[in-house]
């Protein structure tokens, strides 16, 4: 059997890995599309801060791991897929044939749509190139100019700001990450950037880059510009499908899977940030890019993929984050839900917030700042359904006391 | 026989030897909040839960880390942090759904139970045998395990 993995990432590592204990005489070749060897995004902001190397990055540390596990890694980018002959065409006429296919592509910035992104000093902060970039760049004294402050833009400031620079992030909306936290948590947040030395700019969204004497300009609109060395655009990420164009495959903002991560074409899976699963809180197809998530479904795709029937039961949205030192976290409908009820303390000189989300006795939702002990078990209680009984009334009177309730609720031990 | 903590929630009296055991042990000091096992108050109850890692089956903390900081023990069992590789993106403590492995701010790494190479340190301070390492079949950790449905059927190790 022939199984091809297109993209190194977690979730292709872990499909790979999967592939190999579940099928042991299976062939597996994973390609690794930007000339890298298997690297974890997610370790981009420590090497920003120096704490790590480039090694460090990497998602299997002893050098012998794939041509242990023979799992084939070969450098080049998919083109397309031909789904009769069962080949992936990697250009220049070279293609790889496959018995079955894993797409583990993840996902690449959108980059805002205003002129002048081609412009020298204009870039991401998605992959390790980028992050090469930034560490030339990025000097003392170097103005940065960072238009985003989602999850990806706030993890990535204190990298930035360790290096010395002058730094002012642009936020469309009015709120810092907006898709993850509260305006409460948010504001904590910002207030935090602030007390920093961040220039933190809200509703405010750049028209266009300019060079006006080497130096980069920030149009910001009525006349305002702001110069800068470097222009970072984290504004988002949007799945990496365009090769799949004429191939049959169904896409809806991300590719479309079943619960055994197949794609609408037979024998080809889908996993990560590409694929669009079912969220198990709210039971509609969406993409949820986190690493927990990637790693979850390469490894439900590989097992499927080696005839072992497996189910993905969903997945839903948690986070952690930490910005220039302050830990926050996110978990499911932290917006809450029709007819549910809430509770919440604050604290802010501390910098501290809880915000718990319930739907009859059952949380479904959470935001925290400045409470980092025991976060996993919010997962636990959203993702097991878990009726809190008495101790929902409790958690309204005292929401620091999720630990006890859990405890209570789902281990019956009180 | 592979063996396992055994936690028995009613011989406990809070008296804490456990943290601070696991403190000295880990961080040879007897500050009891950088403890890795925790002893849970219900004062309602009068009841007191000491808690810790089960070494879950399905490691989702393991599984999760982005850098391979998180290695299986193959002779206790125990998933081990490594500390120089883990880089503190906390990824590991929201995706372990029993909240049992912690962010520490001062070494900008997180923690869990390693089962001390096999000599847990909690279990020998523990005065009343409330908690105790036993063969793993005793504990009905099994159970634990299994709790909230998890993917029993698709295990980690598969
Ligand atoms: C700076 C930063 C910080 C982050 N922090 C967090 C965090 O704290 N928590 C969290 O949960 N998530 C975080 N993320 C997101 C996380 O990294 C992603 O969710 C995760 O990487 C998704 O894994 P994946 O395997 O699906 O995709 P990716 O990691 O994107 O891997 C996809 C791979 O496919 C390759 N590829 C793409 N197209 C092709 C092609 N045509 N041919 C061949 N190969 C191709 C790419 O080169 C890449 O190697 C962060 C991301 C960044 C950039
Ligand atoms: S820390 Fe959590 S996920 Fe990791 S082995 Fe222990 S119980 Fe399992
Ligand atoms: S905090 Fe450390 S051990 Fe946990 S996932 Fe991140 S790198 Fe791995």
């Amino acid at each position: 059997m022939k199984h091809l993995i297109i993209g190194s990432g977690p979730a292709g590592v872990v499909a790979a890995e999967t592939l190999r204990k579940a099928d042991p005489a299976a062939e597996i070749t994973l390609l690794c599309g930007e000339g890298e060897p298997p690297y974890a995004r997610m370790a981009i902001p420590y090497l920003l801060k120096g704490e790590i190397e480039e090694a460090g990055t990497r998602i299997r540390k002893d050098a012998d791991h794939y041509d242990r596990l023979r799992i084939q890694l070969v450098q080049a980018r998919a083109k397309g897929i031909d789904t009769a002959r069962r080949t992936v065409d990697l250009g220049g006429g070279r293609q790889l044939p496959f018995d079955r296919l894993l797409i583990a592509t993840g996902s690449h910035p959108s980059l805002e749509k205003i002129p002048g992104m081609d412009l020298p000093g204009v870039h991401s902060c998605w992959t390790l190139e980028d992050a090469r970039t930034i560490l030339a760049e990025a000097r003392p004294g170097t103005r940065i100019v960072q238009m985003g402050a989602g999850f990806v833009g706030c993890i990535i400031m204190e990298g930035l700001l360790s290096r010395g620079v002058d730094l002012t992030i642009l936020v469309r909306s009015g709120y810092m990450v907006r898709r993850m936290m509260n305006p409460t948590a948010s504001g904590l947040i910002r207030k935090w950037c602030e007390a920093k030395g961040v220039k933190v700019l809200t509703h405010t969204q750049p028209q266009g880059l300019s060079i006006k004497e080497g130096v980069l300009q920030v149009a910001l609109g009525e006349g305002r510009t702001l110069p800068a060395d470097l222009y970072l655009s984290v504004v988002g990420v949007d799945p990496t499908l365009g090769f799949l164009e004429g191939s049959g495959i169904e896409v809806g903002h991300g590719i479309l899977v079943d619960a055994a991560m197949q794609t609408s074409a037979p024998g080809i899976y889908a996993a990560g940030d590409v694929a669009e699963a079912t969220d198990c809180l709210t039971g509609q197809r969406r993409i949820n890019a986190i690493q927990p998530n990637a790693v979850e479904q390469g490894r439900i795709a590989a097992l499927n993929m080696a005839g072992k029937p497996a189910q993905f039961r969903g997945s839903f949205v948690f986070n952690v984050l930490t910005t220039l030192g302050l830990v926050s976290s996110s978990f499911g409908e932290w917006q809450g839900v029709p007819g549910g009820e809430s509770t919440e303390v604050l604290d802010e000189v501390h910098y501290r917030y809880l915000n718990l989300q319930f739907d009859g006795d059952r949380l479904v939702g959470a935001n925290c700042v400045g409470f980092a002990d025991h976060v996993g078990a919010f997962r636990g209680l959203i993702e097991g359904r878990v009726r809190l009984g008495i101790w929902k009334q409790r958690l309204l009177e005292d929401p620091t006391r999720i630990m006890q309730a859990y405890l209570a609720a789902a281990h019956r031990v009180a | 026989m592979q063996k396992s903590l055994h936690i028995d929630p009613n011989k406990c009296t809070a008296c804490l030897q456990c943290e601070m055991a696991c403190a000295w042990e880990n961080h040879r000091s007897f500050t009891i909040a950088k403890s890795r096992i925790k002893v849970f108050t219900f004062h309602k109850e009068g009841r007191f839960v000491p808690y810790t890692c089960t070494q879950c089956d399905e490691a989702w903390c393991m599984t999760a880390c982005p850098v391979d900081a998180i290695r299986l023990d193959p002779v206790t069992g125990a998933k081990i942090v490594l500390e120089p590789t883990c880089v503190g993106c906390k990824v590991c403590t929201i995706a372990c759904p029993f909240g049992t492995i912690n962010y520490v701010a001062s070494t900008g790494k997180v923690q869990k139970c390693d089962l001390c190479d096999g000599e847990p340190a909690c279990a020998k301070a523990c005065p009343t045998g409330a908690i105790t390492y036993v063969d793993a079949d005793w504990t009905g950790l099994g159970k634990m395990r299994q709790w909230a449905g998890k993917t029993d059927t698709n295990p980690a190790t598969v």
